[in-house]
Order: structure tokens, then C-alpha cells, then sequence
């Protein structure tokens, strides 16, 4: 973290930021392009499923969220402990973790809903206990709560710290969740995910290529979301450093007057 | 680490016979929330009955984030913090004292909670062994889970608001397991119990590890 503003730190960032800015926007571009393909694809090019009909396009979606969502919590994971990590410590990676599960926030939420309505005319419900769907409910609330941890206040030092021990013990509780709910709905005849997947036939053709296409898009627009939140939050912590040496250098003005 | 665990347990139970704040304000609450349960689910006596270890449960999360946030307050006054991370005591001690006392209280609670709920929800403490064990490997869990985010949550102006967000997601397991444990032992098929039983023991054991680690660096930057 930068606590005070360095030379290098103050130079115009003209100097070192083009090569990934490009590379940032090429990364959004494909990932706009990508994403209106799959709706494309996803809603015209594609044929209606025999068992599901229409509401088989939410699979182009769906999944990608899902997995987006999981790749981020992940992420979010590997930079904490690598904050932890004594010889890595950096307060890039607290960034990182912090930007990385904002987006699986965002992720989890969309997860939810759009399952929420796939699941309405496919299983006849809107919500079922699975462990899976119960499981994603409980970690979209644990991870608000790690946000809400983030606005703590405190030293940055502390509040890295802080935030990379919450987002470890996070992590943990996921496993856990999953298999208390799996023990303990496993008594109730639900409809799960597993019923589903066995009904359905091997998608392939244009269906598969579809959602391959969705996988990727989302995936860069996961890198894309991440990328522009990490470079935000390091813009505020220079800016939080900034404004204090300005009332630092006015307060002295004030007091040399 | 044990000696100064014993200490701090000590400390916060003695402030807890001393000021009586548990007892005057924590049990009283824990048993309206049981009245309440009983209110919303309407006097059929039958579906209390058969839902008595859920709701006990959940009278027990309620209270559970009284009580920590009961532990850390004791702290705040008089910057007894500083005075704790100046008394050179062990982290790990005083963690596992905080979680400690809490426990005890906790558990005290749970008793009369079961009490009072087999008479007003007309559900006898049939098993009355598995109903104890689960509550004692269950209390462990939540006072160990509940002194760490306690912690993690004592620099906020905003705790009273964000304790109670982090901690109950996260004991999702507990609830479901001293449930499904209550739920078999009432129920009088206490071999079902046991793999409920394992699930909270691990989650004490996991959580207990945690804590006593991860204290130390939230107690001496919070």
C-alpha cells in the first residue's frame, strides 16, 4: 500500500500504462464481442431442447455465471493466502481479493436468479434444497459479509490483514456448508441437479460450441470486471494517500502563516 | 496458554456474576423469541412439538450474538483491550478463555432453553445424553466462531449490524447438525445422531484451530 506518495508514485502514469491498457481493452472488446455472440447464437442459430424447449438457452448462461462466480471466490482465495504469505506479502493481492470477490458477488447473485428461473419451468419450483442451490445462497450472504469487512476501518496494514484471514476462513466454510446441507436434505425427495442432467440428453453441435463460446466470454469478462476494479482500488488508495499529504501541506501552511 | 486461557475465562465470568447482564437481559430474550416462535407457528401443539429442536436452535444463534457481542463490550470500556494486549498475555489464551466463558454461558442458556420448550412446545427430553453431548460439541463451535468474528469485527463503528451478518452464515453447519442431532434424540432413534454429532465436533475442532491462530494478528492490529 502506498502510505505516502513516492517520486515514482507521482510521475504521470502515461509512462508505464499503454501496454496493459491494450491489452485490458482487447480483453473487454473480445469479451463484449464474445458475449453478444452468445446471445446471437444462444437465442436464434440454436435449436429449442426436446425436453425443455426454449428455456434450454438458459444453458449458454447459466453455467458461465456459475463458473465465473467460483473461478472468482477462487481467485480471491489464492490472493489472500498469498497476502498471508510472509514473503509475498504485498498489498496488491488484498486488492486483487477484494476486486476478485466483488465480481463473485456479482456472479453469484445473477447465478442465483437465473437459476431461480430456469429452475421455475424445468423443475416446477422456483427454489429447491439441493445442497448446490443451498450451498450458493449461503456463500452469496458470506461473501457480502466479507465485503463488509473490506469498509472496516483501520491501518491498511490491519485491514489487509484483517480482510485476507476473513476471506481464508470464507473459503473454508464452503466445503463444510456443502456437505451439511447434502446430509441434511437427504432424507426429502427434492428435485436436484442430478435428475436433471441424467434426463437430459449429451447436448452437442451448435448447442456445445454455444456454450464453450459462453464459458469464454464470461471468463474475459470476468478478467475485464476484476482488472478495472483492481485498477480503481489502487487509484483510491493513492488518492486516500494523496488528499492526506494536501492536508498535511495545508495544515503546515496554515501553520506557518 | 491454558493458564491464561483459565484467567481470561475466569475474568469474563466473574464481570458475567458480577454485573449479571447474561442473566438479566440474554436469558430473558432467548426465552421470548421461544413465546415467539410458538406465536408464529400458531397453538398447534403437534407442529411445535415436531420442530422443537430447530426453533430451540435458532433461539440459541440469537442469543449466541448477544453474547459475543456482550464479551467484546466488557473490552471497549475503559480501553481494557489495551490493557489485555498490554498484560502480556498469550492470543491463543485469550481466545480460547473468551470462547471459553462464552461457552459456559451459552450452554447454561441452552439448558434452560430445553427446559422451557419441552413444556411450552409439549415435546419431552426423551435421549436426554444425545440432547447434552450435542449441545456441548455445538457450543464449542458457536462461542469459537462467535469470539473470532467478534474480533475480526471490533474495529467497526458498524458492529452491532455487521456481527450478526458474518457470523450466521457461517454457522449454517452448526444449526443444521445440533438440529438433525436434536431432532433424532427427541425423536428417540438416537443412532442417528452420531454422524450429525461428528460434523459439529470437526466444525469445533476447525474453528477452534482458526481461532486460536488467527487471534493473535486481529487482536494485536484491531
Amino acid at each position: 500500500m502506498i502510505t505516502t506518495v513516492s517520486p515514482e508514485a507521482r510521475t504521470p502514469p502515461e509512462t508505464r500504462r499503454p501496454v496493459g491498457e491494450r491489452a485490458l481493452r482487447v480483453v473487454g472488446v473480445l469479451a463484449l464481442v464474445g458475449i453478444v455472440l452468445t446471445i446471437w447464437l444462444g437465442l436464434w442459430v440454436t435449436p429449442p431442447d426436446q425436453f425443455m424447449g426454449n428455456w434450454v438457452r438458459l444453458l449458454y448462461v447459466h453455467p458461465p455465471m456459475a463458473w465465473v462466480a467460483f473461478l472468482a471466490y477462487g481467485l480471491a482465495f489464492i490472493a489472500s493466502l498469498a497476502y498471508l504469505w510472509p514473503r509475498t506479502r504485498s498489498a496488491i493481492w488484498d486488492r486483487l481479493a477484494g476486486a476478485s470477490a466483488e465480481v463473485g458477488v456479482v456472479f453469484t447473485g445473477l447465478t442465483l436468479v437465473t437459476g431461480s428461473i430456469w429452475g421455475r419451468p424445468t423443475w416446477g419450483t422456483w427454489w429447491t434444497w439441493d445442497p448446490l442451490l443451498t450451498t450458493t445462497a449461503l456463500l452469496f450472504v458470506l461473501y457480502l459479509g466479507y465485503l463488509a469487512i473490506r469498509h472496516v476501518p483501520g491501518s491498511d496494514e490491519v485491514r489487509a490483514k484483517r480482510n485476507a484471514i476473513a476471506a481464508l476462513v470464507a473459503f473454508v466454510d464452503v466445503p463444510v456448508v456443502y456437505f451439511s446441507v447434502y446430509l441434511w436434505q437427504s432424507l426429502h425427495q427434492t428435485p436436484s441437479i442430478l435428475n436433471l442432467t441424467t434426463r437430459k440428453t449429451t447436448i452437442h453441435g451448435s448447442m456445445a460450441w454455444t456454450m464453450l463460446l459462453g464459458f469464454c466470454s464470461f471468463t474475459l469478462a470476468f478478467i475485464w470486471l476484476v482488472a478495472q476494479r483492481y485498477r480503481l482500488a489502487g487509484l483510491e488508495a493513492r488518492e486516500e494517500s494523496h488528499g492526506l499529504e494536501i492536508a498535511l501541506v495545508e495544515r503546515r501552511l496554515e501553520g506557518g502563516r | 496458554m491454558w493458564h491464561d486461557a483459565l484467567l481470561v475465562m475466569a475474568k469474563d465470568l466473574r464481570v458475567e456474576l458480577r454485573s449479571r447482564v447474561s442473566l438479566n437481559q440474554v436469558v430473558p430474550f432467548a426465552l421470548a423469541v421461544l413465546v415467539l416462535f410458538g406465536l408464529a407457528l400458531g397453538p398447534n401443539l403437534h407442529l411445535l412439538a415436531s420442530e422443537t429442536a430447530g426453533l430451540v436452535w435458532m433461539a440459541v444463534l440469537f442469543s449466541c450474538v448477544l453474547g459475543v457481542q456482550r464479551s467484546y463490550a466488557i473490552e471497549s470500556t475503559d480501553s481494557s483491550r489495551d490493557g489485555l494486549r498490554l498484560s502480556g498475555l498469550d492470543p491463543a489464551g485469550v481466545f480460547l478463555g473468551k470462547a471459553g466463558a462464552l461457552a459456559v454461558q451459552l450452554f447454561a442458556l441452552e439448558i434452560v432453553l430445553a427446559l422451557v420448550a419441552s413444556i411450552l412446545y409439549g415435546a419431552p427430553l426423551t435421549n436426554a445424553l444425545v440432547l447434552l453431548v450435542t449441545c456441548v460439541v455445538a457450543t464449542i463451535g458457536l462461542a469459537a466462531v462467535g469470539t473470532f468474528y467478534g474480533a475480526l469485527a471490533l474495529g467497526a463503528r458498524v458492529r452491532e449490524t455487521l456481527l450478526p451478518l458474518l457470523f450466521f452464515p457461517v454457522v449454517a453447519p452448526v444449526l443444521m447438525g445440533a438440529m438433525k442431532a436434536w431432532q433424532a434424540g427427541l425423536a428417540g432413534t438416537p443412532g442417528k445422531a452420531d454422524g450429525w454429532l461428528e460434523l459439529l465436533l470437526a466444525f469445533a475442532v476447525a474453528y477452534g484451530a482458526i481461532g486460536t491462530v488467527a487471534f493473535g494478528p486481529l487482536l494485536e492490529d484491531g
